[in-house]
C-alpha cells in the first residue's frame, strides 16, 4: 500500500514533462529533417504543421507525406499507415497492462494519442504503473518540440545546408539506439532479442524477393516472429515491476 | 488542393484509430505470461530492426552513418542520456561527412 503511494504521488504531470524534455528535443531535431523533405516533395508549411500535430509519428507520417506528394489513393495512403504504424497497436497493447487500474475509459483514449516508439519507451521504464497524470506531462514537449521543429524545418528548407539536414537525420535512429542498446547491455534475453531483429531486417532488406516487402510489414513480420521467439525460450518472471 | 487536406486528415485518423484500438478492445488486463512476455519484448524488436541496416542507407556516405552508428552504439553502451546518444549520432556524421569533402 505504502509503495503504491509513493509511486502514485512520484508520477506526477511535472515528472512527466520533465522526462518530457530529452524526448522533445530530438524530436524537435528529427521534424525539422521531416518538414524540410516535405517541402521539397511540394507541401505547404501548413500542411506539415497539422501532419506533424494529428499524426505524430516519423516513420508514418513520412510515407504518407510521400504518398501524398505523388497524388496515391486514400486505400494505399491507409493501408500503408496501417502497416507501419502498427507496432503502436503492440505497443497500446503492452502500455495498457501497465496504466493505472481504475483510469476511465476516455484519458486512456487521450493516452493513446501519445504513443511513440520513444513516449512509450519512456512510460514502460518506470516503476510501477503509468498515471493518467504522468503520461500527459510525458506528451506536451514532445508533440510541442515536433511541431516546432516541423515548422521551422519547413520554413528554414532552403537555408540550411543538406549536410546538416542529412546528419539530423541520423539523430532519430541515434534515439533508437539509446533505447534498446541499453536494455540488451542489462539483459541477455533483451540482447539475442535484439540481434535477431537486427539479422532478420538485414535479410529483409538484401536478399532478392524478400526485399521487395515494405519495410512496414517486414518490421512487423520481424517484431512478430521475434517476440513469439523471446517469449517461449525466455518468458519473464511473473512480478516484472522492480 | 482539397485532396490533400482529405489525405492528411486520412493520415491522422489511421494513425490514431491504430493507436486507441487495442484500448477500446482488450478492456482487462492480460494475465497470460506468454503474452506478456511477448509485448514486453516488442519495443527492442521494433526499434532495433527499424534501426539497422536503414541506418546505412541514409542520405550520407557509409564512412559517415557507420561511425555515427559506432560513436551512438558506444554513448548508449555506456548508459549516456537519449538526447546525448542522438546529438553525438548526428555530430560524428556531419564531421565525418565534411572530413570527406576536404579530400
Amino acid at each position: 500500500m505504502e509503495s503504491a503511494k509513493m509511486t502514485l504521488m512520484e508520477q506526477t504531470f511535472q515528472k512527466g514533462l520533465k522526462d518530457g524534455i530529452p524526448i522533445g528535443l530530438g524530436y524537435f531535431a528529427v521534424s525539422m529533417a521531416y518538414g524540410m523533405a516535405a517541402i521539397v516533395q511540394g507541401m505547404t508549411v501548413t500542411q506539415i504543421i497539422m501532419i506533424s500535430l494529428t499524426n505524430l509519428t516519423s516513420a508514418g507520417q513520412f510515407a504518407g507525406t510521400t504518398l501524398l506528394a505523388v497524388s496515391a489513393s486514400l486505400i494505399e495512403i491507409a493501408i500503408t499507415l496501417i502497416v507501419i504504424n502498427s507496432r503502436y497497436f503492440l505497443m497500446g497493447l503492452s502500455l495498457l497492462q501497465k496504466m493505472q487500474p481504475g483510469i476511465p475509459l476516455y484519458r486512456k483514449m487521450m493516452m493513446a494519442f501519445g504513443i511513440t516508439d520513444e513516449i512509450y519507451a519512456v512510460a514502460m521504464g518506470q516503476k510501477g504503473d503509468v498515471t493518467f497524470s504522468y503520461f500527459m506531462g510525458l506528451m506536451v514537449l514532445p508533440i510541442a518540440g515536433w511541431t516546432a521543429g516541423t515548422a521551422l524545418g519547413g520554413i528554414a528548407s532552403s537555408l540550411l545546408p543538406s549536410q546538416i539536414v542529412n546528419a539530423l537525420g541520423i539523430a532519430m535512429y541515434g534515439m533508437f539506439i539509446a533505447i534498446f542498446v541499453p536494455a540488451a547491455r542489462m539483459e541477455k534475453p533483451v540482447m539475442i532479442c535484439v540481434l535477431l531483429s537486427i539479422a532478420a531486417s538485414c535479410l529483409f532488406a538484401w536478399i532478392p524477393g524478400l526485399n521487395s516487402l515494405s519495410p512496414g510489414y517486414s518490421v512487423v513480420l520481424i517484431a512478430v516472429a521475434v517476440c513469439a521467439f523471446c517469449a517461449w525460450k525466455f518468458p519473464r518472471k511473473e512480478p516484472e515491476d522492480d | 488542393m482539397t485532396d490533400v487536406w482529405i489525405g492528411i486528415a486520412c493520415m491522422a485518423l489511421v494513425t490514431y484509430l491504430v493507436r486507441v484500438l487495442p484500448i477500446l478492445i482488450f478492456q482487462k488486463p492480460i494475465r497470460n505470461p506468454f503474452v506478456k512476455s511477448f509485448l514486453y519484448y516488442v519495443p527492442y524488436a521494433v526499434l532495433s530492426a527499424m534501426t539497422f541496416p536503414a541506418i546505412f542507407s541514409a542520405d550520407v556516405p557509409l564512412a559517415a552513418s557507420a561511425a555515427g552508428t559506432a560513436a551512438a552504439v558506444l554513448a548508449a553502451w555506456k548508459g549516456k542520456s537519449l538526447l546525448f546518444v542522438a546529438c553525438i549520432a548526428a555530430a560524428v556524421v556531419y564531421l565525418v561527412q565534411t572530413l570527406l569533402l576536404c579530400f
